[in-house]
């Protein structure tokens, strides 16, 4: 056997491929469908698992580069990333501007004269479409990758920290969380407010993966493992279960005691409240719990599209994000009834399916086919 | 098809109590106005038979061209009040105007009191604050300081959070400030029309097609005549000495 360290935990790409279908499903408005997804069941949703795993694999990928080739030819390769993440994010923005040009043009209802203002952008292009570049002007549901290009933007000298001193890498991670939440920091949004997902606050969770894809998922086993931990984490869904019902189901809020209702309030997306990660963590034990790195079913057909999906995270995300604009232009001019979100749902996640295997297809073609001894190994997906 | 027939017809059921005059289309939406705070000033202005009602709001508190004052929410709802309160005085005052953020308005609130002295306020905001990305902790705090101001002025205080508008749906980002007003009306403990689930409720049912494009009036005006309606039920319930009856089950 190879040493750990060195071959790919399909487990990664699999939940990484699930968090992808998730995303996708959340980003329709008014799918029905979404009912599916964890957001509604916990605190926690699909964006923790998709930042934590690419902190995990950003620090798999770059971290060996950094140790065989240096610093410099890592960090290059790192912004090189971050670049084609940009790259992914302004052709997004442009299919956004294709849509909202349709629809302010053929769109019109006295009822939502308001409403239509979100539309004013495209009178002065010339200071909205700047914005967009300078990544401050973020249409809704694009503010995963302008994170995403951030994190790696500062993940070299993290990284250099996470090689040399772990814990010491963790802690000022935590620090600069910290920080953040004492002083409000964040990164200015257009026209006004700020980043929907402040990179000062998701960083921890991005660091944290790194973390453990470094040797720090070794040194928590014990703690993972342990029957106390696994008991609480099932406690602690217990009951950020129980609080998402209490959101649909009103008469259920009497019995959530005022003193929990009043400080667990509101819990907090942008800046990652501390009541998401902790639902993270528990979810992320029971997984790990449960579903051992060599469980067989990874290496049936079952798992293969979900695993696949994540191999391709970027271009699987960038597609995500616009078949659900497609997917609400369906329901908007075609028809809104619940089978046609589910064919939507099902079809879009075929696409993205489909999507990867022609870009494995690819891989494989340009690659020459790989030998089979390597299968195990790093299957090169996305950082 | 069948399925939403059945759904409306349980809604209908359930909202059997409410008043007869109330169009049946508004009555669909009648169990989401939930066991409403009291509203102990409007409470008193009606027993002494003069109630007057300030109307706070940005673009969706107004429909356009020159029927469009008469059809909007707020004329519908001193219409249902004058209905349902015989023997009141009720007037009404406005302070509307388009693309106005929460900021904005608690800034002008102080202001409105003084001029207008109401009993009862009104307040809709949410959406252009989602439009412009306003950070939704100074919304919250603009939120708290109106409530403050409505208080400090001697009125009761009601919020309307934003419209459901399936088509920019991908585009206004609204779920952040419909639920910090769901909540800062509960942390408040002050009544909130939530516009919203009504209008999200009337479209998944089909009561009205909140999809089509069209520049004529008639679905707007039914839609803001039902919301008036609801309006005007909800501040009713409120101001009942006795605990307010549970969704008429």
């Amino acid at each position: 056997m190879a040493p750990v360290t060195s071959e790919r935990d399909l487990r990664l790409d699999l939940f990484r491929g699930i968090a992808l279908w998730l995303i996708f499903l959340d980003h329709i408005p008014s799918n029905a469908v979404s009912w599916i997804t964890i957001r509604n069941y916990g605190f926690s949703d699909a964006t923790e698992i998709f930042v934590f795993i690419s902190g995990y694999t950003a620090a798999f990928v770059y971290g060996r580069a950094m140790r065989q080739h240096g610093f410099i030819v890592a960090a290059a390769r790192i912004l090189r990333r971050a670049w084609q993440i940009y790259v992914a994010h302004v052709f997004l923005f442009a299919i956004y501007l294709a849509e909202i040009a349709y629809v302010a043009h053929s769109f019109s209802n006295p009822l939502f004269t308001e409403e239509m203002g979100v539309l004013d952008f495209l009178r002065n292009p010339d200071v909205t479409i700047i914005q967009a570049l300078l990544l401050k002007f973020k249409p809704v549901n694009m503010d995963v990758l302008p994170l995403y290009i951030m994190l790696l933007v500062g993940f070299a000298p993290a990284l250099w920290l996470l090689l040399r001193a772990p814990s010491l890498a963790l802690i000022a991670s935590a620090a600069l969380y910290v920080l953040m939440d004492i002083f409000g920091w964040n990164i200015a949004a257009y026209p006004s407010g700020v980043w929907l997902f402040n990179p000062f606050a998701w960083q921890l969770l991005f660091v944290f993966g790194a973390w453990c894809a470094l040797g720090g998922a070794k040194r928590l086993a014990w703690f993972i493992s342990s029957r106390v931990t696994l008991a609480l984490a099932v406690a602690y869904l217990g009951f950020a279960f129980f609080v998402a019902m209490t959101w649909y189901f009103p008469r259920l809020a009497p019995y959530l005691p005022r003193i929990i209702g009043d400080n667990i309030y509101p819990i907090d997306k942008t800046n990652l409240d501390v009541l998401r990660i902790l639902h993270f963590f528990a979810l992320a034990v029971i997984t790990v719990n449960f579903v051992p790195r060599d469980w067989p079913a990874l290496r049936t057909p079952w798992a293969e599209p979900a695993i696949i999906c994540g191999q391709h995270s970027l271009a699987i995300f960038c597609l995500g994000v616009f078949l659900a604009f497609a997917g609400h232009f369906v329901f908007t001019e075609v028809s809104n009834r619940l089978l046609t979100h589910v064919i939507v749902s099902v079809s879009g996640i075929a696409i993205m399916v489909a999507t990867a295997a022609l870009l494995t297809w690819y891989r494989n073609v340009e690659r020459g086919p790989r030998p089979p001894a390597a299968r195990p190994g790093f299957a090169g997906g996305d950082a | 098809m069948r399925t939403r027939s059945a759904i409306l017809l349980a809604f209908v059921v359930l909202a059997g109590s409410a008043k007869a005059e109330m169009p049946q289309e508004c009555l669909v939406a009648r169990p989401l106005l939930e066991e409403s705070n009291h509203l102990p000033k409007a409470a008193a202005a009606i027993a002494a038979k003069r109630l007057t009602v300030l109307v706070l709001g940005a673009g969706s508190s107004s429909l356009p061209g020159p029927a469009g004052a008469e059809m909007a929410y707020p004329a519908r709802l001193k219409a249902a009040l004058q209905a349902a309160l015989p023997g009141v005085a009720v007037t009404l005052a406005t302070d509307v105007t388009a693309r106005r953020t929460a900021v904005q308005m608690a800034d002008l609130l102080a202001g409105d009191v003084k001029r207008a002295r109401p009993d009862l306020i009104v307040w809709q905001t949410g959406t252009v604050d989602a439009m412009q990305g306003v950070d939704p902790d100074l919304f919250n705090q603009a939120l708290d300081r109106g409530i403050a101001a409505a208080k400090a002025g001697g009125a009761d205080m009601i919020l309307i959070n934003a419209q459901y508008s399936p088509r920019t749906e991908s585009m206004i980002a609204l779920s952040t400030y419909v639920e910090v007003m769901r909540w800062v009306a509960v942390q408040h403990e002050i009544p909130m029309l939530d516009r919203f689930a009504i209008m999200k409720l009337w479209s998944d049912l089909g009561t009205f097609d909140l999809y089509s494009a069209t520049k004529a009036l008639d679905t707007a005006g039914q839609v803001h005549n039902c919301i008036g309606q609801l309006l005007s039920a909800l501040i009713v319930d409120a101001v009942k000495p006795e605990e307010p009856p549970k969704g008429g089950q």
